[in-house]
This record gives structure tokens, C-alpha cells and sequence, in this order.
């Protein structure tokens, strides 16, 4: 095993190294901790749940003036002002993302720089926080009364916080809580259809991120013991997401490596350049980052794992034992009706998609809607799931209304979703993708799942996604990236994914496509088997062989209006529907 | 707060409200035509400022060097790229549309005296030296990478931001530069005067904006721009080529930024690291205008500038952290606008 035994190797180097390695080198590793730690919160917000902030400086320059103006001005020791510190930095977060994180991708980025200058200004003027000059007789940190005054011991306290923070951060990234994150990937959709709060979800990343790099700054401001704005500016915001593009921000000992690089690199371009000035720096990071994304997005951690795959966290394990059993839903009684749509329409500007929809699907039938490109089948489909708000009528869910629920309400519901777009996180491994879907049936939360107190519920989770992988006939490939199998397959992970919800009504977007006759076949027998067991499917199709020897019913759509609906053999020979696919040939 | 007081800082807000707006307006030509948030866009600015302050002041500045460097290396990326039996013939393309301007410029730079050029070859010659970096930029930076998702465009425009912060550093040195009125001129109006330099950095923003409309309403090449702003593939699909299309929103932007940078530098001090606080100024106003209405754009620039000269009265220290805070309550009223799910770019 590798991966254990470089832990090992890690944790000894950094017992033995701080107190023999020159003073010099020993600091160099001291702010390769600071700068790892706000890297770490970066592989979360931007490696995990494809969030960017430039502004993790400001978080970590908030904790360090609440810890140095509390212990200079009240006396206040370290120990005490660390919760306060840390709790400044949280209250930021919540705060700025509560109006930043509603908003789609690159206003979050923006703003972060907008607000990490507003902040920098802050502590550059505020008298009360010493200026630019700054706040001088900040103590140390203590422990048993030993004062932790030099670097080397310093190291000791630095490097256990980031060895912690790997572990739980490594840890939470495989729970259900770090799933629910690494689901914001995929866009909030996504997230949303499977029961997972996008807006909270993304609150949650960005305040543990903001929580590492308050850390990393109390542990800066009680190592350097002055405090001025300088080290919490745009540019070092800057640097600190350079750090895991650099390292890789897939891994968290990529946020290490980052750090690492970026600490020694001005002393090595310093010795290239012979002395010159910070500028080269500046032009070296610039040029580096634009080099390397242009390559490769992965970071040294990507290309280390892409090349040592034995460096990859192991794969998910699957318990061959019985576990505890997952929730489930009753099954209605066959027949029940379960969706009910009545009037449904929907208008984009001026142009209606749907109109004057009405259909109904019971329990234990399967209902194909079909028609031909542009009648509106996949807007019909986005209304039932709450992926957009239809403009006028009702739809109701087991008597329940949900037209204008949110997806995550609407899967509370029983009812669960494939896409048409095929939505899978590509670099998670197709067993985490389906166990996504499953989220709404485990409890455990952000810190069972970084204190690995969530075994029993995530060794549930894991067994039902492999049982119903190989429902799908996908159980050979459960540990393989999602990215690397066919689209066709991809479909069925899809399917998968749906069936951990547990649903009660299945809507499926053109599960068929991309795949073989064989497969096909299997697909229609898989669906016939959860017909029989009592659940219902709604299936957008165009394959017409397919449909028909599937469904039991037909409803048909064309420019957004309900044509027909009735039996297949029905359908297939209503000459309305004959005109409307073949253009009044026949 | 006396009328006149007011009145004044209007003018100021005003004046720095019209350098906002034409930064504002790059950024989003650039933003909707190639979905990257040009984060350098104040470089252009500062670039410009800097090289016209020289001009000024009679020395010569090293811009057409980096101009040289970075034609060199796209024409070396341009043949590189090319096959085997393209290559001769890409060398003598990429030298006469790559290497001609640069090496003129290299040559007035290092033959003529600034002095002699007199005030309107100054301000060609800065245009000259600032433009070519837009669409230079595009190539070496982002050209290789224009599929790639908005953020991590985002990244490489900070990455390159930072870098020309350290070549403005390296070409400029750390000393400001502040230049002469370029309008001697003081109208009265009530109980203020009207600078000239105010004056003419608003007709100068009028007029650019009107060259803009003209330009995107009217000519063929400003709307085979705007359809690929609508959608690249159905541009590429009726025969505009996209990448020309982004080379010449960079090019644009440079240009306004040059222009914008020309005119500041008469009505404040410039520094290297300028740029970034008043392109990030410009930012604020597009995303007002939802990185997507030029109208809104221009006016929440004013807002802008009439906010900085207002707090600047009233509490100068705090006034770019007030500036700056002001995007907060635009982003809730961002958030409260809110949207469909299914609308959102999704998707990794």
C-alpha cells in the first residue's frame, strides 16, 4: 500500500525535520503550511464544488485582526481569541455568499475580488487596526506553557493543522456531505433533482473554505507576531487559488504541493534573476498558470496520480455482507394515479412551448410521451421536475401541487429524473454518481462524514448504488470513472442514479439512445420488471421500435399541444400522428 | 455642502464615470463575444497612460519591445501550429500581418526624438504601441484555450493580469505619471467652471460610444461580431471566423482602454498598478448592467464615478472600500432577479 506509507514517511519527516533543518528552510515550510491550509479550503470551493474565489486573503486577514486586536487591546490569549477568529471569518462567508452564491458561476469570482479590495481598504484605514503601519506585540501561542517562539516549534503546531485538515478533508470528500458538494460540479440542477440544497450546499463549501483560511491566518498572525495589510491584498488572494491550480485541485495534497512551489519560488527565481525584484515573480506566476492551464488542468497532483494511479485515493469499497437497510418507500397499489397534469403550459417571451397540457400517469404503467423535434416534450419534462416554472396550470403529484416546487421538493415526492443532457460528474467514479443519487435516503452530515462516523449509513449507501448498477447491467464497471464509458452506458448510470432515489415515478429523457439492440432489450426488460413491482415510468423516446413494444400507453405532443393519446396500436395508425412524423405523405 | 461644492463633484464623478463606462464597454465586448472576463483590461489602460506620460515628458518608452516579443513569439506559435508544407508560406503571412508594425515600432522608438512628434503623434504613436497588445493577448493566452469553461478563462485573465502588473512594473518603474492638460480650456457655469480636460473626456466617451453603436449597428463586420456574441456556432456555421472575431474584440478593447488611458492620465496621477482598481471600477459597472446591457453599463459607470467623488467628500479614506462594498447590494438585487434552473450553464 502506498498511500499509508507515505503518510508515514510525511508525518516522520515532519517530527524530525524542524528542529535540524536551517532557520531559514524551517520558515519556508512554516508559510507552506499557512498557504496550504487556505489551499485546502480552495480544494473544496473550487476542486470539489467547481466554485472560484480570489478573495480567501480577506477571510484569513478578517481572523488575523480579530485575534491580534482581541489579544492586544483585551489581553485575550490566542487559545481564546481562536474561536473568535474563526467565527469572524465564517460570519464573512455566510455573509458575502448569502448575496454572491445565488448567482450563476463567474459572478461569484468577481465579486470575491471586488470585496477582498473592500476589505483590504478596511484594514488599511480603520485606525482602530493600526493602519498601514500596522499592530506590533501580538503574542505567541502558548501550550502548557511553553511559548511557541520559534520556527521550529512552530512548524509542529502549523504542520498538525494541516495534516488534520487533509485527513478530514480527504475523508468528508468521499462522505455523503462531501458528495452533495462535489454534485454542485454537475450544476445546481443536478444537485437539486436529487434532493441536494444547491444555495446551502454552496454556503456550506464556501464557510469551511473561509474557515481553513481564518485558520491560516491566526496561525500567521501569532507566528510573524505584527500584523499590517500587505500579506491579505488581491494579489495574495490571487496567489492563494494559483496555489491549487498549481498543486491540482482534485486532491488535497495538491493544495500542499502548491503551497510548497509557491513558497520556494521566489527564492529560486531569485537566485535565476540574481537578485532582482518582486516583478519577475509576478510576470513567473503569470506566465506559469497561463502555460499550465493551457496544458493541463489537473495540476502536479493530476499528473502525478494520471501517472502513478496507485497515488488515487482507493476506490469506494462495496460490502459483500448484509447492511443496514436504506429507508424505502411503500409502492403505491397498482393503478393510483400518481401525476396528474392538467392545463400545464408554458410561454418563453412570446413563444409558447407548452399549451393547454393534459395527462395522467398511474402507478404501475409505463406512459411514453412523444413527438417530433420541438413539440415540447422536454419543456413538458422540465415542468413536471421543477426545472423551470410553468407559466399557467396545475400539476400535482400524488394530490400534492408542485408546478413552481423546486426539484428538491419534488423528489421528496418519489419522483426521480434521468436527462436528456447527460448530467454525470465525468472524474467521479460511476458508483459515487449513483450513490448521488441516494442522498435524500442516508442523515450523515459534514462532520459525521469528516470523523468517518457515517460507516454504517455510507456502507448502505455504497451497496444499494452497486445493486442497482447491476440492475442496469453495469456492475463491472462501478469503479471507473463516469467520463470513460460509452454515452449509451452513461444513460444507464443515469437510470441508476434515478433508482436510488427510491422513486415511485420514474421520468426518463431518452434513455434508449446511443444504445445497442441488446442493450435496448435489456433496458425494456428492466423497466417492464419495475413496472411489475408497481412503479411508474413517463419516457421521452424517439426511437419508435422501442417505444412501442415498451410502453403501455402513448401521450402525443406537437408544437406544444397534446395531439392524441391512447394505446400504441392506437396511436400508431391515427392519421394525425401519421401527418405530423411524415409530413402528410401517408 | 454648498451648491458649488456639489456641482463639482459631479463634475469629478462625471468625468471619472465616462472612463468607467468606456471600460465597462471593452469588458463587455469582450466578455459576450468571447466569454472571457478581461480582467487585464486596466492594463491596457495603465499601459497607455504610462507610455503617453513618457511621450510627454520627452522620453522614449520600451512598449514596442514587449510588442516585439510578443509578435515574435505568436508568428513562432502561428508556424508551429501550421503543417509541414504550410510553413514557409505561415512564416512570410505571419511576418508581413505579425512582425511589420512591431519592427516600425521599434524603429521610431529608437530613431525619432518624442519631442519632435509633436501632441497628435504622441497620441498616435501611444495608440499604436497599446492596441497591438489586445490582440496579442488573445493569441499567445487564450486563442489555444477558447473552449474552455468561463472560470477557467477567469483564471487565465487574473494569471494575466498579474503578469503585465509585472511587466508594467519592469517597463515603467514604481514613479507616477501625471500629464499636461491636453484642453487648456474653463468654461463658467453657475458658480463652478467646467474643466477642459472634464469636457473632453466626456465628448471623447460620447464619441466613442456613438463610433461603437455605428459600428455594431451598422457595418458588416460589427454584426458578424454581434452573432457571434449571440452564438459562435451558428456564427462559424454562416462562414465568420470566431477566432478573428475574438482577436478583434481584443483589439477593440485595447483600443479603448488606450484611449481611456490617454485621457486619465491627464485628469489623475497613473500608476503601474492603476489599472486594476479602475478596470475593477469598470467591472462593477457591467456587472450592473448583467455582463450583458451596454446601456445599464454606461449608466451604472456614472453611478460609479458620482459614488467615488461623493464618499471621496465625505470620507476620502474609506472611498475605494466604499466603492467596491457598492457591488453588494447590486449582486442581491442580481439574486433576487432570480432564474429558472434549467437556464443555468450546468455541467462541468
Amino acid at each position: 500500500m502506498i498511500r499509508p506509507t507515505l503518510w508515514i514517511v510525511a508525518v516522520a519527516a515532519l517530527l524530525i525535520l524542524p528542529p535540524v533543518l536551517p532557520d531559514f528552510w524551517v520558515t519556508l515550510l512554516n508559510f507552506a503550511g499557512i498557504a496550504a491550509l487556505v489551499g485546502l479550503g480552495l480544494v473544496l470551493l473550487t476542486g470539489a464544488a467547481g466554485l472560484t474565489s480570489f478573495g480567501q486573503a480577506a477571510f484569513a486577514g478578517i481572523a488575523a485582526y480579530v485575534s491580534a486586536y482581541f489579544t492586544t487591546v483585551y489581553g485575550l490569549s490566542p487559545w481564546e481569541t481562536l474561536p473568535l477568529a474563526l467565527l469572524a471569518a465564517a460570519i464573512a462567508a455566510l455573509l458575502l455568499g448569502a448575496v454572491t452564491l445565488r448567482l450563476s458561476g463567474h459572478y461569484l469570482p468577481i465579486s470575491t475580488i471586488a470585496w477582498a479590495a473592500a476589505i483590504f481598504y478596511l484594514f488599511a484605514r480603520l485606525p482602530a487596526l493600526g493602519g498601514q503601519t500596522g499592530l506590533t506585540g501580538i503574542p505567541p501561542v502558548s501550550i502548557g506553557g511553553f511559548a511557541l517562539l520559534g520556527s521550529a516549534s512552530y512548524a509542529y503546531l502549523i504542520w498538525t493543522c494541516v495534516l488534520a485538515a487533509i485527513l478530514t478533508l480527504g475523508t468528508l470528500l468521499r462522505a455523503r456531505a462531501g458528495r452533495a458538494i462535489r454534485a454542485l460540479r454537475g450544476g445546481a440542477l443536478l444537485a437539486e433533482s436529487f434532493g441536494i440544497p444547491a444555495f446551502r450546499t454552496r454556503m456550506v463549501a464556501f464557510t469551511y473554505a473561509a474557515i481553513l483560511a481564518g485558520l491560516s491566518g491566526w496561525l500567521y498572525v501569532h507566528f510573524i507576531r505584527f500584523l499590517n495589510p500587505t500579506p491579505f491584498d488581491i494579489t495574495a488572494g490571487i496567489k492563494d487559488l494559483f496555489v491549487v491550480m498549481i498543486g491540482g485541485a482534485a486532491f488535497p495534497w495538491g493544495a500542499v504541493a502548491g503551497a510548497g512551489i509557491l513558497a520556494g519560488l521566489p527564492d529560486i527565481l531569485q537566485a535565476i534573476t540574481s537578485g532582482q525584484n518582486d516583478n519577475y515573480n509576478l510576470i513567473a506566476y503569470g506566465v506559469i498558470i497561463v502555460l499550465l492551464l493551457q496544458r493541463s488542468r489537473a495540476g502536479i497532483a493530476g499528473a502525478l496520480v494520471a501517472k502513478f494511479p496507485a497515488l488515487a485515493p482507493p476506490p469506494i469499497a462495496v460490502p459483500t455482507a448484509a447492511t443496514d437497510d436504506l429507508p424505502t418507500r411503500p409502492l403505491p397499489p397498482r393503478g393510483e394515479e400518481l401525476l396528474r397534469v392538467r392545463d400545464a403550459e408554458k410561454w418563453f417571451g412570446g413563444l409558447c412551448a407548452v399549451q393547454k397540457m393534459n395527462f395522467e400517469v398511474a402507478a404501475g404503467e409505463i406512459v411514453g410521451l412523444i413527438g417530433p423535434n420541438g413539440a415540447g416534450k422536454s419543456t413538458m419534462f422540465n415542468l413536471i421536475t421543477g426545472a423551470i416554472r410553468p407559466s399557467g396550470g396545475a400539476i400535482a403529484m400524488r394530490g400534492v401541487a408542485i408546478a413552481g416546487a423546486s426539484p428538491r421538493a419534488i423528489v421528496r415526492l418519489g419522483l426521480a429524473r434521468s436527462f436528456q443532457h447527460v448530467k454525470l460528474l465525468r472524474g467521479m467514479s460511476v458508483l459515487e454518481n449513483v450513490m448521488i443519487g441516494a442522498h435524500l435516503r442516508g442523515r450523515c452530515g459534514l462532520l459525521a462524514g469528516s470523523l468517518r462516523l457515517d460507516r454504517a449509513e455510507e456502507a448502505a449507501l455504497a451497496a444499494e448504488a452497486a445493486r442497482q448498477l447491476r440492475r442496469v447491467g453495469l456492475g463491472a464497471v462501478m469503479h471507473r470513472p463516469a467520463g470513460s464509458l460509452a454515452l449509451g452506458q452513461q444513460r444507464l448510470v443515469e437510470v441508476a442514479r434515478a433508482l436510488c432515489a427510491d422513486p415511485v415515478l420514474l421520468l426518463l429523457d431518452e434513455p434508449a439512445a446511443g444504445l445497442r439492440h441488446a442493450e435496448k432489450q435489456e433496458l425494456a426488460a428492466l423497466l417492464h420488471g419495475l413496472r411489475d413491482a408497481g412503479i411508474a415510468v413517463l419516457l421521452v423516446e424517439h426511437d419508435m421500435d422501442f417505444v412501442m413494444n415498451l410502453v403501455d400507453r402513448l401521450v402525443v405532443m406537437e408544437s406544444g399541444r397534446k395531439l392524441t393519446e391512447g394505446l400504441p396500436g392506437a396511436v400508431q395508425t391515427d392519421p394525425r400522428v401519421l401527418d405530423v412524423y411524415l409530413g402528410g405523405v401517408a | 455642502m454648498n451648491p458649488s461644492i456639489a456641482m463639482l463633484l459631479t463634475q469629478d464623478g462625471l468625468t471619472a464615470g465616462a472612463i468607467y463606462a468606456l471600460i465597462a464597454l471593452a469588458l463587455l465586448i469582450v466578455f459576450t463575444i468571447t466569454r472571457i472576463i478581461l480582467v487585464p483590461q486596466g492594463q491596457f489602460v495603465t499601459f497607455s497612460a504610462l507610455s503617453f506620460g513618457l511621450l510627454q515628458s520627452g522620453e522614449m518608452p520600451l512598449t514596442a519591445i514587449l510588442v516585439a516579443i510578443l509578435a515574435v513569439l505568436a508568428a513562432a506559435l502561428d508556424i508551429a501550429r501550421a503543417p509541414a508544407t504550410r510553413r514557409l508560406a505561415t512564416a512570410g503571412n505571419a511576418a508581413w500581418r505579425l512582425l511589420a508594425l512591431p519592427a516600425a515600432l521599434l524603429l521610431i522608438t529608437f530613431l525619432v526624438p518624442p519631442a519632435s512628434l509633436g501632441l497628435a503623434g504622441q497620441i498616435a504613436l501611444t495608440l499604436a504601441l497599446v492596441i497591438p497588445l489586445g490582440p496579442l493577448m488573445y493569441r499567445l493566452a487564450f486563442q489555444p484555450m477558447a473552449d474552455a469553461p468561463i472560470l477557467l478563462l477567469l483564471i487565465v485573465a487574473v494569471a494575466v493580469d498579474v503578469a503585465m502588473g509585472g511587466i508594467g512594473l519592469l517597463l515603467f518603474g514604481s514613479e507616477g505619471e501625471r500629464t499636461a492638460p491636453l484642453l487648456r480650456l474653463s468654461l463658467p457655469l453657475g458658480p463652478i467652471r467646467l474643466h477642459g480636460g472634464s469636457l473632453l473626456v466626456l465628448g471623447v466617451g460620447a464619441a466613442a460610444m456613438l463610433a461603437l453603436y455605428v459600428f455594431f449597428g451598422r457595418t458588416l463586420t460589427g454584426k458578424a461580431l454581434r452573432a457571434t456574441a449571440h452564438n459562435a456556432l451558428g456564427a462559424r456555421l454562416v462562414g465568420i471566423r470566431v477566432r478573428r472575431a475574438g482577436s478583434l474584440a481584443f483589439g477593440l478593447a485595447a483600443a479603448l482602454g488606450a484611449v481611456s488611458g490617454i485621457l486619465v492620465s491627464s485628469i489623475m496621477t497613473v500608476y503601474f498598478d492603476s489599472g486594476f482598481t479602475i478596470g475593477l471600477k469598470g467591472f462593477i459597472a457591467a456587472i450592473i448592467g448583467g455582463l450583458g446591457s451596454y446601456p445599464l453599463a454606461v449608466a451604472g459607470a456614472l453611478v460609479i464615478g458620482l459614488i467615488e467623488s461623493w464618499s471621496a467628500f465625505y470620507a476620502s479614506a474609506y472611498q475605494d472600500a466604499i466603492v467596491f462594498a457598492a457591488l453588494l447590494p447590486i449582486l442581491v438585487v442580481r439574486s433576487l432577479l432570480s432564474r429558472d434552473l434549467a437556464e443555468e450553464d450546468g455541467g462541468e
